[in-house]
């Protein structure tokens, strides 16, 4: 599989845009999760072919983000339904910490590059 | 963009304000520049708080609804202290009393009514009341009343209606001598019959006001201020105030004097336009429709709303049809409930009463053709909610009165609530207290959708809701708003289940993303999938395109998640009877995938607890049964016993019946679960009588169905549907049942509460006598219904997507790719 590797601008530790591979392995209108070290992303693919890349664990109790409903820009955790927005990661609703963001394009042949 | 028309409203009280807010809700300032015009130089206030004002319990600032920084911020211009003059309809202006011009594209004529006061001698010193003479409108007049009483006055009030009683507590309250002179022979006769109006007498004359019936008061004694009240017979009343509250007269001069038709009100029509002028509106207590003028909040609210629809070309076609007239409030402290007729119309009317006059209590139903007609609770209004639906909806009373006179152990009506503790725990799944939920209504939220979302009360299991809506109802005095969501079937489509069933048949949208593409502009709302995809499929079965990402994860992985997000596996063990070889295989499977907890379930199956989503095609390959659906909205598990087979009590063949109702039903969609029980012998060792559907066995070879059970967060005993002579008869009703069910209920609506909503009377007449015709197309439709059942543990062979059963797709190192060393896998 082609792996796009590109290197940020230098900085004391580098940033960089991995590929995560094709978009298509994420099924439409769902999340899956990746491991970037020992942070678990989560990573949706909207039906209207936008991506976005957060923490994948509710801070409310742990629940898998990736087995969520999304659509209308938010996620509704599989557990207690707790919302969240998947552009910001802002609570909906309920006062949960907002989930971490990660900047998240897909590449001109349709893969997935996270940026960390 | 099209140029704004210019709306303006003349009037700011309870309707004219209401009329802006429906408005601005329905969008309406993209449409509207709004003017409005209102005689008291305040914002909007509550005028029915106005007793509590006068009380003492309400702060004048509490009643405001609007204050005058509202209007600014929602860009309204509002002619504060301005009455108007005159309407000049050819010019399209309206004149102020200050000189002050505003032309109108639209113009809505909300004036209200004023006090009517009776003409007596005395009543006046020159162009003003007498010094101690008060009307009861305004909070100008609450204001002078409150000063005029310090000191403790002997006060009378003429009038003994609603108002006047509210006025004479509020005296009351003040320290004064209170007392109520009505012209009638029955306090309020307009709402109670004479029996209520002597019970509301002896409750009012023991808390220290004196009544004083059948009395016309002619002429007020005194030269400079009262002393007193001359009435017709000739006697007179010792009084320092007087406060006339006799009833009040629509303020229809103005559309009077520009040409409108006037009767006792401004004439409309169903579309609340004047019936002279397409560009002019009436709202409120100045307006007559179809005769009637009301001078209650209710049917004033459900005018604005009908017009806002209107205005805003949000419902171009809504039509206001008249309102049912019923109001809840506290006369004096006393609970009082009154709807429709006071009287039987005539002898086939059925009248129940209960009076217990010790405590001050009096109930009495009218009842016609099955249906209530009136009703009045006097000193316990309890059952108060429960009477308003149903005369409302005009739905069958139940046989047994009672249930509608007295709350037995009903928890859910709202005066239970006032005596709640704050701190009590009322959502018992979100942990939420009775203060949270008291400090969300005071934040503004009015709305049970609004209160749930705000405090997260009746997110979970739902059953504290209403609860909390009684609670909202203490909170708010009655001021209740209804969110129109809460008559939709999913919140992000705005239609109910009957509209939105005939638009996705009209349009043919067979998809979730079709449904939002064409019902909902487009925008996805991921609250919503599930209730949509639910729906779809039961109305087109095999032809519904399935869109995964619209499923819960349970039915994406038809597995059920767990708190360590582990999935619980339970095979389908019809009727509850297993084999020895399946055992095996049970035991197998829970030792290769290393379930760790096997369970016995309490619909008699066997639940294998933390199973890896990866392992789930495995362990369904290796079990080789058919799923449980013990994850899913739908047909669950028909508990047995053993019945005729073994048990020396059974009288049929439960275990037989309960195999072929799980063959026949397993894996039908429904609003929400299903879970049945058939059982041997009336001694219903398999509980089926708390069961969304219940067979019971009977002497005689025959089977009871119950229906609308219920023993998990709502207790019910089910009710008896009809007694059949075979098991196919009873898989004929069971399936009759269940698609009425799944075509009735709103989405999470259980059985028990459709059973509630219909009524067992109205069911037993639409199932079984086929009062509607429909009995065949419900037959054939859970016919096809079972036909489209495919086991979805089969894609244990097939998935639909390589990715449906994995959690990570890759595993990333940073120092490696910070090396450009890239790792990457799956």
């Amino acid at each position: 599989m082609d792996i796009a590797l590109q290197q940020s601008a230098p900085t004391l530790i580098p940033k960089v845009f991995v590929n995560l591979g094709s978009i298509e392995r994420i099924p439409l209108g769902e999340g899956r999760e990746f491991l970037v070290d020992d942070e678990e992303v989560v990573v949706f693919r909207t039906r209207e072919e936008k991506v976005y890349a957060l923490q994948a664990k509710c801070p409310h109790r742990s629940g898998p983000l990736a087995d969520g409903l999304i659509g209308g820009g938010k996620v509704i955790c599989p557990f207690h339904a707790y919302k969240f927005e998947l552009s910001s990661g802002n609570p909906i609703g309920h006062d949960c910490a907002a989930l971490k963001t990660y900047n998240v394009q897909i590449s001109e042949h349709g893969d997935i590059l996270l940026y960390c | 963009m099209l140029r704004k028309q210019k709306l303006v409203v003349i009037g700011n009280g309870m309707a004219g304000a209401r009329l802006v807010e429906d408005i601005l809700a329905r969008g309406g300032a993209d449409k509207f520049d709004v003017v409005m015009f209102g005689d008291e130089p305040y914002g909007n206030y509550n005028r029915i708080l106005l007793s509590g004002v006068l009380s003492g319990t309400h702060d004048p600032q509490d009643i405001f609804i609007n204050s005058l920084p509202w209007y600014e911020e929602n860009n309204i211009k509002l002619h504060a202290g301005i009455r108007v003059s005159s309407i000049d309809r050819a010019g399209k202006t309206v004149y102020g009393s200050n000189g002050v011009s505003e032309s109108y594209d639209k113009l809505v004529i909300a004036t209200g009514s004023s006090p009517f006061v009776p003409p007596m001698d005395g009543l006046k010193n020159g162009d003003s009341l007498k010094d101690g003479v008060f009307v009861f409108r305004t909070l100008d007049d609450c204001d002078a009343i409150t000063k005029y009483a310090e000191g403790g006055k002997r006060a009378a009030v003429i009038g003994g209606g609603l108002l006047g009683l509210e006025a004479a507590r509020g005296l009351l309250n003040l320290g004064a001598e209170v007392h109520v002179v009505h012209l009638m022979g029955n306090l309020m006769d307009v709402q109670l019959d004479a029996q209520a109006g002597a019970s509301l007498r002896r409750s009012m004359e023991a808390m220290g006001v004196s009544v004083h019936l059948n009395k016309a008061t002619t002429g007020i004694l005194g030269d400079d201020c009262v002393t007193g009240l001359q009435f017709k017979d000739g006697s007179t009343l010792d009084c320092d105030m007087v406060v006339i509250s006799a009833g009040i007269r629509p303020n229809v001069q103005l559309a009077k004097d520009a040409g409108l038709t006037v009767e006792r009100g401004i004439v409309v029509n169903d579309h609340l336009v004047s019936v002279d002028d397409a560009d002019i509106f009436s709202v409120g207590e100045c307006t007559q429709h179809n005769g009637m003028v009301y001078g209650l909040v209710a049917p004033l609210w459900e005018q604005t709303a009908v017009l806002a629809d209107r205005l805003t070309g949000r419902k171009a076609a809504a039509a206001y049809k008249g309102s049912k007239i019923s109001t809840k409030l506290k006369v004096m402290g006393l609970e009082l409930a009154v709807m429709g007729a006071k009287e039987a119309r005539d002898e086939n009317d059925e009248v129940v009463v209960y009076a217990e006059p010790s405590r001050g209590i009096y109930k009495k139903l009218v009842v016609r053709n099955g249906q209530l007609a009136g009703a009045i609770l006097l000193g316990d209004a309890a059952t108060a909610p429960l009477l308003l639906q149903s005369f409302d909806r005009g739905t069958e009373l139940p046989e047994n009165r009672a249930e509608m006179l007295f709350s037995l152990s009903r928890t859910d009506d709202p005066m239970t609530f006032a005596y709640v503790p704050d701190t009590a725990q009322i959502c018992n799944c979100n942990g939420v207290s009775k203060a949270q939920i008291l400090s969300a209504v005071q934040a503004g939220h009015r709305s049970l959708k609004a209160v749930c979302d705000a405090t997260r009360a009746g997110t979970g299991c739902g059953s504290c809701k209403s609860q909390v809506q009684g609670i909202l109802e203490l909170a708010c005095e009655g001021q209740v708003e209804t969110d129109p969501a809460t008559h939709y079937y999913v919140p992000g489509v705005p239609l109910s289940k009957p509209e939105l069933i005939a638009a996705i048949k009209e349009y043919q949208l067979k998809s979730v993303s079709a449904v939002f593409a064409v019902l909902a502009a487009g925008k996805e709302d991921p609250a919503s999938k599930v209730g949509l995809a639910s729906l779809l499929k039961t109305i087109w079965h095999e032809e519904y395109e399935d869109e995964r990402d619209a499923r819960f994860i349970n039915d994406r992985v038809h597995a059920n998640i767990q708190n360590d997000r582990t999935f619980s596996v339970v095979p389908r063990i019809y009727g509850g009877v297993t084999s020895s070889s399946e055992l095996r295989r049970i035991a197998d499977a829970a030792d290769k995938y290393q379930a760790r907890m096997i369970k016995i379930t309490g619909g008699q199956r066997i639940d294998l607890l933390g199973i890896k989503k990866e392992d789930l095609p495995g362990i369904w390959r290796d079990l080789d049964m058919p799923s449980g659906h013990a994850y899913a909205k739908s047909f669950r598990t028909c508990k047995t016993c053993v019945g005729t087979e073994f048990c020396r009590y059974g009288v049929g063949d439960s275990t037989g019946l309960g195999i072929k109702i799980e063959k026949r039903f397993q894996g039908i969609e429904s609003p929400h679960k299903m879970k049945l029980a058939t059982t041997g012998c009336p001694r219903n060792c398999a509980e089926a009588t708390i069961k969304d559907i219940g067979a019971v066995a009977i002497e005689g070879g025959r089977w009871e169905i119950y229906v609308g059970g219920a023993a998990g967060a709502h207790v019910r005993k089910a009710d008896l549907l009809v007694t059949v002579d075979t098991h196919d008869e009873v898989l004929l009703y069971t399936g009759r049942f269940m698609q009425y069910y799944r075509e009735n209920a709103k989405y999470l609506e259980r059985t028990w509460s459709l059973v509630e909503r219909i009524s067992i009377e109205k069911l037993r007449r639409i199932l079984v006598d086929d009062s509607e015709g429909i009995c065949a197309r419900l037959d054939q439709d859970i016919q096809a219904a079972v036909d489209a059942y495919r086991d979805p543990w089969q894609e244990a062979i097939e998935p639909v997507h390589p990715a449906q059963f994995v959690n990570t797709l890759g595993a990333v190192t940073l120092t490696q790719i910070q090396g450009l060393q890239p790792s990457y896998g799956d």
